[in-house]
């Protein structure tokens, strides 16, 4: 944040105003983009057994997240329309790429536990939903702020679901032992279907504190 | 042979169930099964993309990316981005098709065509295939074993979703919510499955 700031001082073309904030903290809470859009589901079900994937997972995801949708809406004007799919995947997939070799370089035993998790983010959907939604129509400092927003809003649900599952599935948090010899870890909170759970019960919870959100249908 | 193949079809639609073992293309698996008619139509684009998009996606990592292949250098690095063209060509190619010689089809899949290119299960369902290092024609069963999986999960999830509309949910938890915890649940239900050995029968 104090980054943020610093730049916004220096150059008048990135403000960081009031507007600038909202796109920072809607995705954190009323626009979140798990429990409200729907998206990025997939590995935040599959990564969320432990915190420390789960952390390194939610920093990719952030980083790819506000440098494609930086560099699309600075191409915005030039993608024709028929092809920019394609123009979108690939440059997402660059940016993946480069989070896989970088990680694969610092931390081969958190490499290894995303596996595939990591080049999924190419099909995560909150990268090409921004995209598609936020920086397909708006500047590059807006987008790189969304993406970034969105990519916390991401981060936060998946590492309170990791917390939950480490803490009861394994006794520890962070790898460090929390719960003494007392407690048996519960397998099931180790498996899929717990993140199910655990997300739906977030879902609820998060619903019944901002009832706006509620489904009406 | 054919014995083994058939294991790996019923291995990848059951045992191994792309969306309710592994969870992948949930995005779309939750967003398009509020009913079983849009979601038989999605089920079935998914099997076609995935029969399809396998073999392609073997042949490159094969021959173009291996270190045996056409270049003789390794360029597995490039796998991600490969992949993920053959795939959104071939959902475009799979579109074009489909609108020439079935515009009734078209119309019933709408805009669900484009939307299979970001479902993970086809890119997932292609990364598992190189992992586990299947030959060609293993690669075809997996692909069509895997995509009818997914087109089972979704009409399932669908069905129970129609029907669970006229129960008392509480408000918060009504739609997403309750599409989360019967994932969970119809996952469990899965699990109880995997130590099935196929070659058995």
């Amino acid at each position: 944040m104090s980054e943020i700031t610093k730049v916004a001082e220096k150059e008048p073309t990135f403000a960081f105003g009031k507007k600038e904030r909202k796109l920072l903290t809607d995705p954190l809470n009323d626009n979140n983009p798990i429990t409200v859009q729907v998206l990025g589901i997939c590995s935040a079900l599959a990564v969320t057994t432990k915190v420390d994937a789960s952390f390194v997972m939610a920093i990719a995801v952030v980083f790819v997240c506000a440098f494609s949708n930086l560099i699309i809406s600075l191409l915005r004007n030039s993608i024709p329309k028929s092809v920019r799919m394609i123009v979108q995947l690939v440059a997402i997939a660059t940016l993946v790429t480069i989070v896989e070799l970088v990680l694969k370089a610092a931390n081969y035993t958190v490499f290894t536990e995303l596996s595939v998790f990591i080049g999924l983010i190419i099909t995560n959907c909150i990268v090409m939903g921004r995209l598609e939604a936020f920086a397909m129509a708006n500047g590059p400092w807006k987008s790189f702020l969304d993406g970034i927003g969105n990519g916390i809003g991401y981060g936060i649900i998946l590492i309170a679901v990791a917390a939950i599952r480490e803490l009861f599935g394994k006794g520890t948090f962070y790898n460090i032992q929390i719960l003494g010899d007392w407690y048996t870890p519960n397998g099931l909170m180790v498996l899929f279907p717990s993140a199910m759970f655990v997300i739906g019960i977030l879902i609820w919870i998060h619903r019944s504190w901002n009832r706006d959100l509620i489904d009406v249908s | 042979m054919e014995s083994q193949l058939l294991n790996i079809f019923i291995k990848s639609a059951f045992i191994e169930n792309l969306a309710l073992a592994y969870f992948l293309g949930m995005c779309s698996y939750l967003a398009v099964s509020k009913t079983v008619k849009t979601a038989f139509g999605l089920g079935l684009a998914v099997i076609f993309v995935l029969g399809i998009t396998m073999p392609i996606n073997w042949i490159i990592s094969n021959y173009l990316l291996a270190e045996t292949g056409v270049f003789g250098i390794d360029l597995t690095f490039l796998r991600l981005i490969l992949f993920i063209a053959v795939i959104a060509s071939m959902v475009q190619l799979v579109e074009m098709v489909v609108e020439k010689f079935s515009p009734s089809l078209y119309n019933s899949l709408g805009i669900f065509l484009p939307l299979i290119t970001v479902n993970c299960a086809i890119l997932g369902g292609s990364l598992f295939m190189v992992s586990k290092e299947y030959n060609f024609s293993e690669s075809i069963a997996f692909g069509l074993g895997g995509g009818f999986g997914w087109f089972l999960a979704i009409i399932a999830i669908a069905a129970i979703r129609e029907k669970i509309q006229y129960s008392a949910v509480p408000g918060p938890l009504r739609g997403l919510g309750m599409a989360f915890l019967l994932t969970g649940l119809m996952g469990m239900a899965f699990m109880s499955l995997m130590g099935i050995d196929p070659a058995a029968f």
